[in-house]
């Protein structure tokens, strides 16, 4: 029940210990080099170096590797196999963040279904992204509803207008689109 | 479809379980709008409470994928339509933030005016139609009243009364005149009465304190898991608000609180609207006494809008919460993906465990403090 102490939902677990204002946005400009061997995530000719991953973030078992807030309004973010998003909410959600969103994104070109996970912790203001890319002819991910109950309607909301498939998801009834609807709105191909 | 044989409540002892479902909505006056929630009853009891949306889906995204940023950016006012300035705000906020366009100080600090109004305007329409679903009709009359005004207000240097587009990508459509900021802090002080009138009206009347004080609890886990924000989870005690936690626009120059109750109930969230409204008042004197002079425009931002390829996000705390848009740019003039994440969408996704074994009336209190736009949940 107690939300105001810097790591909610983290119950008896030793937390990283993270102090509040470590993450204020637009922390960034003094970015120490990152250790050799790390890619940069940036495309941009020559390549700044990412910043750090925030402290509660880098303690996660989660690949994620800094943003920087000004440009991009999250904190980090991590690209993980499409088996891999439930323990990352898992661990997400023992440092006490809360789901923001969840939604996909069809790359036509490159026959892949993204779907993205957006996290918000209400404490420290921290925000962060899980991605992960399954095959655009079956895409299959494992729900993360069991971890985080508001996922439902988000992954829901992904079935209707990609037809990504979250197994495990008790409800298969359409969210926003009609109940005997056979497209899938966002999908590239989509015509009308 | 048949609904599941709901798994064994027995929330009345001696009484022969025995459950039915009815229908509440689509077409419901306390589901302001059109939600239709398939209720599972134990006599006045709640068994299950399923929320059932998408009666008004317009497929806000698809229009965003096909359209450019400037042509989609009166959709956003269209969503919540009662927190149209906000919703702009994040959209045109996440452009800027792409391109690194520099908006002027004092189109920020106009923003934030407008922003904070609208606010008010909002949990005024809040204010008035939650005490219209517990019975008390006259509050409505005075909260409208109230809300006149600064739709008159905005609509003098935006055009509309509602679904507003003031706010440019790098800017303001056009600068405020002396008669909108002579206007505000007439209202000020005036709102500043009646909202005393208001505490003394309703915030103590032992009808209503009986109807909402410690009925619909929410925990602050059950906020968490569902990602609510807004005042739904400052009525249960986290100081969460984007405005500090993600700071943007002209926020972190004002001096304001963020209102917080512990109960947890419909109180609760009562409570936090209506301290909203004072803090709001705060920002708005803050921001009139210290706006600097200035173009309201940004120069030199492009005609013609390309974002560099990648994906870009933008939250602003609307009335009900965190709205959140995230653009997946690739480098052309359309948005490859636009995600609007609404925060009347996560505020009801709990209401089908917050209103288990609850009162039906009680539970339409519950529903009413949620502050719910159907359209924001449709999209």
């Amino acid at each position: 029940m107690n939300l105001s102490s810097p790591n909610p939902g983290n119950n008896g677990a030793p937390a990283p210990a993270v102090p509040a204002r470590a993450v204020t946005p637009a922390a960034a400009p003094a970015a120490p080099a990152l250790p050799p061997g790390r890619p940069a995530s940036a495309p941009a000719a020559p390549p700044p170096p990412p910043p750090p991953v925030p402290t509660a973030l880098a303690a996660l078992p989660v690949p994620f590797q800094g943003a920087d807030f000004a440009l991009k309004g999250f904190h980090a973010d991590a690209t993980v196999a499409p088996g891999e998003v439930v323990a990352a909410a898992a661990a997400l959600d023992q440092a006490g963040f809360a789901l923001d969103t969840i939604t996909g994104v069809d790359w036509l070109a490159q026959g892949q279904m993204e779907v993205v996970y957006d996290y918000f912790h209400p404490v420290t203001g921290l925000r962060a992204v899980v991605r992960a890319r399954a095959p655009r002819e079956n895409p299959e991910f494992p729900t993360i509803s069991k971890v985080f109950p508001g996922a439902n309607w988000h992954e829901r909301e992904t079935r209707d207008f990609f037809d990504i498939h979250f197994t495990g998801q008790s409800n298969l009834t359409p969210f926003l689109l009609p109940e005997d609807a056979t497209y899938h709105p966002l999908r590239k191909d989509f015509t009308s | 479809m048949i609904p599941k044989e709901p798994t064994g409540v027995t929330i009345v002892d001696g009484v022969p379980r025995e459950t039915f479902v009815i229908n509440l909505g689509p077409q419901h006056p306390a589901t302001h709008g059109v939600l239709r929630v398939k209720l599972t009853m134990d006599g006045e009891y709640i068994v299950r409470a399923e929320p059932v949306c998408g009666y008004i889906h317009r497929m806000q995204e698809k229009m965003g994928e096909n359209r450019t940023y400037a042509q989609f950016l009166p959709n956003t006012s269209r969503i919540d339509y009662l927190s149209a300035m906000t919703y702009t705000h994040a959209f045109v906020g996440v452009v800027e933030r792409a391109l690194k366009i520099q908006v002027p100080p004092r189109a920020e600090y106009i923003r934030v005016i407008t922003s904070e109004l609208n606010r008010i305007s909002s949990h005024l329409v809040w204010w008035g139609a939650f005490l219209l679903d517990l019975g008390g009709f006259t509050p409505l009359l005075y909260a409208f009243d109230d809300r006149e005004k600064i739709l008159d207000l905005l609509e003098g240097i935006t055009g509309a009364r509602l679904t507003y587009c003031y706010y440019r990508f790098g800017g303001l459509c056009n600068d405020v005149d002396d008669q909108f900021l002579q206007g505000t802090r007439e209202f000020i002080t005036l709102m500043r009465s009646r909202l005393k009138m208001y505490r003394e009206l309703v915030t103590g009347n032992i009808i209503f304190r009986k109807r909402v004080e410690e009925v619909g609890t929410i925990s602050v886990e059950t906020c968490r898991k569902y990602g609510a924000s807004g005042p739904v989870i400052r009525g249960s005690g986290v100081p969460y608000d984007v405005r500090r936690a993600e700071p943007y626009s002209a926020y972190p120059e004002f001096d304001f609180e963020i209102p917080i109750r512990s109960e947890c109930d419909s109180m609760a969230r009562y409570l936090v609207r209506m301290e909203e409204m004072v803090q709001s008042l705060r920002i708005i004197e803050q921001a009139l006494d210290k706006l600097p002079a200035g173009p309201v425009m940004a120069d030199k931002v492009p005609r013609v809008l390309k974002l560099p390829a990648g994906d870009y996000c933008y939250a602003v705390e609307a009335a009900r919460g965190r709205f959140l848009v995230r653009i997946v740019s690739d480098g052309k003039e359309i948005p490859y993906r636009v995600k609007l994440r609404t925060p009347c969408l996560s505020n009801l996704s709990l209401f089908e465990e917050a209103s288990q074994g609850m009162l039906l009336a009680d539970a339409l209190a519950l529903m009413g403090s949620l502050d719910l736009v159907i359209p924001d949940i449709d999209r």
